[in-house]
């Protein structure tokens, strides 16, 4: 009786943490989303109360005012290629240095896991950027962000490579297979779902990346959504109302992405700092 | 077939042509510059030997200032999220009802970006309107509210809360990975023994999650020395240069054209860095030979 009784206590102990520690995330996003819909002079305070009318033209404002929709476009763009080159690049080296297993293909791996660590110097970036003319442009961004995402990319497909058989390849060879024929036919499609995994986290890093573009996109209309909300905030902080229903559209890509590629991303974020 | 014929070392060029490009040249260049008075206004680069090093460590700059607020935004988030994370993956590893909406609320700051963590808290922790003081208005603990971001006592300690906000859930969730790891017979074999839920905790779950904690107590650190989009969002490194981290100093200099300076200062932070990851991959390899 008395061991069920404590037990009771801990369960309900339990819940209540988690749902005060729940509230205390939810909290700021429902702020956003209620100010979002008020007019000007009720979001003056920012409170958590409903809006007394609903108001929508906060959302046709801002993506006029805002530039919502080129931004959402330059961040798809930027976000999508850097994905593409992370993803194919990063998989092709990650499969070469673990099938090949030397002693130099380990410093090389070790080479660009390192990367994960070291900080950009960004100041002397900007020296690459401008003998390479790179500067200010939409490639050169994309490039960035490749070389940004690329480190932590090799080393989660590093291990998922690992576990794909080596018996196929070489029943491939065997069969006739090229380099290029047995990695994109058949080791590829075994190492799919990991490749999604590194391709979603891939995008929603770049997706929400913010300083490459501080520091390299001088010309507004090439910069991504991040910059843009930055920048508006920057114009139009004493309009809660517009900053929140900013900040609301910016978010939404990525809320959708989340509820959607939940599994991927928890997975895939959380990959490697547990083993087993 | 050759291993070297079925596995090419071109298919590796892609990726070790970009990341080193643009981020290992850079640093090593950024090196060379630290030793030059590079700048926006002058064309011409001249050797200046250890003076930017000289200038950046020397007491009657702020730079020494700017890399304690560093580390102690380090120290002070990594202990912050690691404990209250471990606290809360305790609680919620097992018995919560509606578990996956609760993990998956925690752990949604994660997916958003810092950027726009920080400029949500900005109007939460407005003095006057802000919904934090509101809270405590409304509770009647007027002796608790503050002026949150704009008192140089405070401003840090904000920035710093907000930061743990924001990072708790997902070391918690990599932490519930973790313990949920544990084998269950672990904790029933010392049931019967007698232990009690303390000696489970430091006999079993602390053991058999040292591997994770360093893990996160590294990605925490990482980030920490890092840190730049938070404190930009929030107060610019102000009032007063109170809340300044490294790399909100870099670009501050990077704007104001003070290239070298701003060089000098990434530099350390390099080659530092550097040493650290070269240390890190040594004892995190070594502990999977030892297991």
């Amino acid at each position: 009786m008395n061991a069920k009784r404590k037990k009771l206590i801990l369960s309900v102990l339990k819940n209540v943490l988690a749902w005060a520690f729940s509230l205390l995330m939810l909290i700021p996003l429902a702020l956003i989303i209620v100010n979002a819909f008020k007019p000007d002079s009720e979001a003056l305070t920012m409170t958590l109360s409903l809006p007394k009318e609903w108001d929508f033209s906060n959302f046709a404002v801002v993506i006029e005012k805002g530039k919502l929709v080129r931004s959402f476009f330059n961040s798809l763009l930027y976000a999508g290629c850097a994905t593409i080159l992370t993803v194919l690049f990063g998989s092709m080296a990650a499969y070469v240095f673990a099938r090949r297993r030397g002693k130099k293909e380990n410093t090389m791996y070790i080479y660009m896991a390192l990367g994960i660590v070291i900080p950009i110097n960004y100041v002397a970036l900007m020296k690459v950027m401008q003998v390479t003319q790179l500067n200010d442009t939409a490639v050169g961004i994309i490039l960035l962000y490749t070389a940004l995402q690329l480190p932590f990319t090799v080393f989660l497909l590093y291990g998922f490579v690992s576990k794909v058989p080596v018996d196929l390849d070489e029943a491939a060879v065997l069969d006739g297979c090229g380099p290029w024929r047995l990695f994109f036919n058949i080791v590829m499609p075994m190492m799919k779902s990991s490749m999604i995994t590194a391709a979603v986290l891939c995008f929603l890093n770049t997706w929400n990346e913010f300083v490459m573009p501080l520091y390299f996109l001088n010309s507004s209309e090439k910069w991504p959504m991040t910059l843009a909300v930055y920048n508006f905030f920057g114009q139009y902080s004493t309009s809660w109302n517009l900053v929140c229903a900013d900040i609301l559209l910016t978010c939404l890509p990525v809320i959708i992405m989340y509820l959607v590629c939940q599994k991927y991303i928890v997975g895939g974020q959380t990959a490697g700092a547990v083993k087993g | 077939m050759k291993k070297s014929k079925m596995y090419p070392w071109y298919f590796a060029a892609g990726a070790l042509l970009i990341y080193t490009a643009l981020s290992v040249v850079p640093g090593l260049i950024g090196i060379g510059y630290s030793f030059t008075d590079w700048s926006a206004y002058s064309t011409d680069l001249h050797f200046v030997g250890w003076e930017n090093f000289k200038e950046v460590f020397s007491a009657d700059q702020d730079y020494l200032k700017y890399i304690t607020n560093t580390l102690l935004f380090t120290v002070v988030t990594t202990a912050a999220k690691t404990g209250l994370g471990l606290l809360f993956a305790l609680a919620l590893s097992r018995n919560i009802k509606l578990k996956n909406f609760h993990r998956g609320v925690m752990y949604m700051p994660s997916v958003l970006s810092i950027l726009i963590i920080g400029l949500v808290f900005t109007p939460i922790l407005n003095p006057k309107t802000g919904l934090l003081n509101a809270g405590f208005r409304a509770v009647g603990l007027d002796s608790l509210t503050q002026q949150w971001l704009t008192n140089p006592d405070i401003a840090f300690w904000s920035v710093m809360g907000v930061d743990i906000w924001r990072g708790t859930g997902y070391i918690m969730t990599i932490l519930i990975v973790g313990i949920l790891a544990i084998p269950q017979v672990y904790y029933e074999a010392a049931g019967i023994d007698g232990a009690n839920g303390f000696q489970k905790f430091t006999y079993i779950t602390i053991p058999m999650l040292k591997q994770t904690l360093a893990v996160t107590i590294v990605l925490n650190v990482l980030y920490g020395l890092k840190v730049f989009d938070m404190v930009y969002a929030l107060t610019n490194g102000g009032p007063g240069h109170t809340t300044e981290v490294m790399y909100t100093a870099v670009f501050k200099l990077f704007s104001q054209g003070l290239y070298a300076e701003g060089t000098t200062i990434s530099s350390v932070m390099f080659i530092f860095m550097v040493i650290v990851g070269c240390f890190m991959i040594k004892v995190l390899t070594k502990d999977e030979v030892v297991e």
